[in-house]
């Protein structure tokens, strides 16, 4: 058997070979359309775009990183860095599997369980779109039905109400904190919504680890 | 070549970039698995980890798939098949395609029609999240690395560590649930809706446990966060009648 150290070596050595070679067709993908069609992009689009999308999201993406790479494990990451869909599905997949399998996140059975429970969504995931996008005349209809829109809308509630109860039962002290510090922000600050959740995160991570060592350096946990 | 938003070369270069992904995917599916073998894991616990994950990401892979709808009025079926196939989510793409339409002075259900204006939107799109693209191969190994020496130094700490990133990313999520509660006191409910979506899915999930628990019934609690998910998601169709 493979020592652990050579295994997450050979995770992270072929993970930085795919990244960049699935990340480099993904760059490349708009330079080789702009060639094939013979036409370069709108300079003023490209700029406007751009300042409204790429500094928000940057920075986001890079607090992101920091974030998700210690949940994800390395395997984890490599594929959901490049599959995206993150915190709405790779990760709650990923948690659910190691609870189920009762693995902790920090060890080389956690990254396993991890990788698989990714890996299994993202292809999933991959294939279930490329049957829709076959299907998509006789599926618009219903995907857009205006009965099942509110079902589609309210996902992200759906999902963490019960990855919440699996939680906070198991971690009652520790939760307490953090849900009514997001509580009393998400409530009170009208900017905090859908759109900005995603930076909330890090918030929630960085101040839920700070109660967490402060009541596990005074014996409270 | 004569620029049209569904032109079947589009098609092809997504379709490889699409087989790459699935490649990589299905690469680090088989090395996890025999690392599983290695490692003793038992089988029936990687089967169940295989199956009740494909099983969780049927729906939220269906509402990815009304994404690919929503943005094909404009960009074609091509662009946002591999948009919502690779790096992003559905409220990314969203944002970026919408940003670069408006840029371009064009609404969101208008089909472009120059070629110079739907490569705009590509790059912006392509771009504007490409941080973890660009990052990940090259400080993966870092982050984990110190992760690992924390986890070594003080392995309680590690452990703890762990429940509490991910328990402060469940309570961003649940507060984001309650957002729009205070509506309520200008007479608008709407915003009860996502907590009581939250309750159901909370309230099935606790039961599924409970029950499996009670029965020793561990296929249960596989089918349990898949179930609660779907059930929650059903019920916002009544509770969006009732409420809104």
């Amino acid at each position: 058997m493979k020592k652990q150290g050579s295994y997450m070596e050979s995770v992270h050595r072929d993970g930085r070979v795919w990244g960049i070679v699935v990340g480099l067709l993904i760059m490349l993908f708009p330079v080789i359309v702009s060639f094939i069609f013979g036409t370069a992009p709108n300079t003023s689009v490209l700029v406007k775009g751009l300042l409204a999308t790429a500094p928000m999201y940057w920075a986001v993406g890079i607090v992101e990183i920091f974030t998700y790479v210690p949940m994800l494990g390395a395997g984890g990451t490599y594929l959901s860095f490049i599959t995206g869909n993150i915190s709405n599905l790779k990760l709650p997949c990923a948690i659910d599997a190691m609870e189920r399998a009762k693995v902790k996140a920090s060890s080389e059975e956690g990254e396993v369980i991890s990788t698989i429970a990714i890996a299994v969504s993202s292809i999933v995931t991959t294939l279930i779109i490329i049957v829709g996008v076959i299907c998509i005349v006789p599926l618009t209809p219903l995907l857009e039905s205006p009965v099942l829109k509110p079902a589609f809308d309210m996902i992200l509630p759906a999902l963490f109400g019960g990855l919440a109860v699996v939680f906070i039962s198991k971690n009652v002290k520790l939760s307490i904190a953090p849900i009514v510090l997001m509580l009393v922000l998400f409530i009170s600050v009208p900017a905090l919504n859908a759109g900005t959740v995603g930076i909330m995160v890090p918030v929630g991570v960085l101040f839920t680890v700070g109660v967490a060592r402060i009541m596990y350096k005074r014996g409270w946990l | 070549m004569e620029f049209n938003v569904n032109h079947p070369i589009l098609f092809v270069l997504v379709g490889i970039i699409i087989a790459a992904v699935l490649g990589q995917s299905t690469y680090f599916l088989v090395k996890a698995i025999r690392r599983a073998k290695e490692l003793g894991i038992a089988g029936s616990t990687v089967k169940s980890t295989v199956i009740s994950s494909a099983i969780f990401t049927i729906a939220p892979a269906i509402a990815i798939l009304v994404g690919v709808v929503a943005l094909s009025k404009s960009l074609g079926l091509a662009l946002p098949w591999l948009r919502l196939s690779v790096i992003g989510s559905i409220t990314y793409e969203t944002v970026a395609a919408g940003n670069a339409l408006t840029a371009a002075g064009l609404e969101a259900s208008a089909t472009i029609v120059d070629p110079s204006i739907f490569v705009s939107v590509l790059w912006v799109m392509t771009i504007g999240i490409a941080a973890g693209i660009v990052l990940v191969p090259f400080v993966t190994k870092k982050i984990q690395n110190g992760m690992l020496k924390m986890g070594m130094k003080d392995k309680k700490w590690g452990e703890i560590l762990n429940t509490a990133m991910f328990l402060g990313m469940i309570s961003a999520f649940l507060g984001y649930v309650f957002c729009d509660v205070g509506l309520v006191f200008s007479g608008d409910t709407s915003g009860l809706i996502p907590v009581c979506v939250m309750l159901v899915s909370a309230v099935v999930m606790a039961i599924f446990g409970g029950l499996s628990k009670i029965l020793r019934a561990r296929w249960m609690e596989d089918y349990a966060l898949p179930l609660s998910l779907v059930l929650g998601m059903a019920s916002a169709i009544p509770f969006t009648a009732w409420l809104r």
